[in-house]
């Protein structure tokens, strides 16, 4: 029994080989770019939108809403590219479950990897941008230089927990469909794989909020250093 | 008993045990972070919202512990290191040199 999709070789190619990951993501990749593009060729003020540009247009919208709910207010659209592909490419990979013969590229503990050392490398990036290099380093010493190596293990901790719990969730999904195909074939794989469905989207939910969460903590946290900078200057001064 | 016979007991005994002691710590969290939510929605119904999704992702934490347990059993019983090496090494068998 395969438990990624990472095994089953397509094309092989001198060393180089074209696992079954990579197909389903470049898939992936291509039904989103033409479904967008196909929904905003003809967008005009005055005529009226088609289903299609309809439904995009709430989806952005559901997004946006969420992470302003997340982050605050302020810098919604910052976001919004990032963490909506996130969501958007994780929740149709997990829904195309539904197509028979689809093996979910986020089922293979490489592209989870990927995705997740996307928002490691994220966090550090909307964090610079936002203080600057100094403010963000400062994070890691706060409060005392001890607390340093607790920092950088938590950061890599979360990280991996982050791609093994989608990679575990999916794998596990399809595992169980998988083993009772074997038992019971008739009705009940079905059932399970309606609630994989579901799961499916609500994993695609909690990687783009963790996301969200880990760059919002970040941001914030270093907003408050220059504060307290400030509060220290006022009472010297005072 | 030769070591392979042994290496696939151990395994498939470690997997049950790691996956019935994995799901009893998450499942009593869960439950209890689940109760307080929902005391919590019943006396601020206008925080549902907010409320759920810290929930919610309470929930996908705790949760990511139980799918370790679950992601050490499959390895232990699909894609055992030991098993592998020990079929490999083992001469005149199926996968053998």
């Amino acid at each position: 029994m395969e438990i990624t999709p990472d095994h089953l070789v397509l094309l092989r190619w001198g060393f180089a080989q074209l696992n079954a990951t990579i197909v389903y993501t470049w898939a992936v990749m291509l039904l989103l770019v033409l479904a967008s593009w196909l929904a905003t060729r003809r967008v005009a003020w005055e005529e009226p939108r088609s289903v299609w540009t309809k439904t995009l247009e709430a989806i952005v919208c559901g997004l946006r809403s969420q992470i302003r709910e997340i982050s605050g207010g302020n810098g919604a659209d910052e976001y919004l590219p990032f963490i909506g592909t996130l969501f958007l490419f994780v929740a149709i990979c997990n829904e195309l479950e539904a197509v028979p013969g689809w093996h979910a590229p986020t089922g293979s503990l490489s592209t989870t990897a990927a995705l997740a050392l996307c928002v490691a490398v994220s966090v550090p990036v909307f964090g610079i941008r936002k203080v600057g290099l100094k403010g963000y380093l400062h994070h890691y010493m706060s409060p005392t230089v001890l607390m340093l190596p607790i920092h950088v293990m938590s950061e890599i901790s979360r990280t991996m927990a982050l791609a093994i719990r989608l990679f575990g969730n999916i794998m596990s999904g399809s595992m169980v469909v998988a083993v009772l195909l074997a038992l019971v074939p008739l009705f009940f794989p079905v059932l399970m794989q309606v609630l994989g469905l579901l799961i499916g989207l609500i994993q695609a939910y909690i990687f783009a909020v963790l996301a969200m969460v880990y760059i919002v903590a970040a941001v914030r946290r270093q907003e408050e250093v220059p504060r307290e900078q400030e509060l220290k200057g006022e009472q010297t001064n005072g | 008993m030769d070591s392979s016979t042994w290496i696939g007991i151990t395994s498939i005994a470690a997997s049950a045990v790691c996956m019935g002691i994995g799901a009893v710590g998450p499942a009593l969290g869960e439950a209890k972070a689940l109760g307080q939510a929902l005391s919590s929605i019943a006396q601020q119904p206008d925080e549902a919202g907010s409320i759920s999704r810290t929930l919610f992702i309470g929930l996908a934490m705790i949760e990511s512990i139980a799918i370790y347990c679950f992601v050490i059993s499959i390895i232990l019983i699909f894609a055992n290191p030991f098993w592998n090496h020990t079929i490999a090494a083992m001469p005149g068998k199926a996968g053998g040199i």
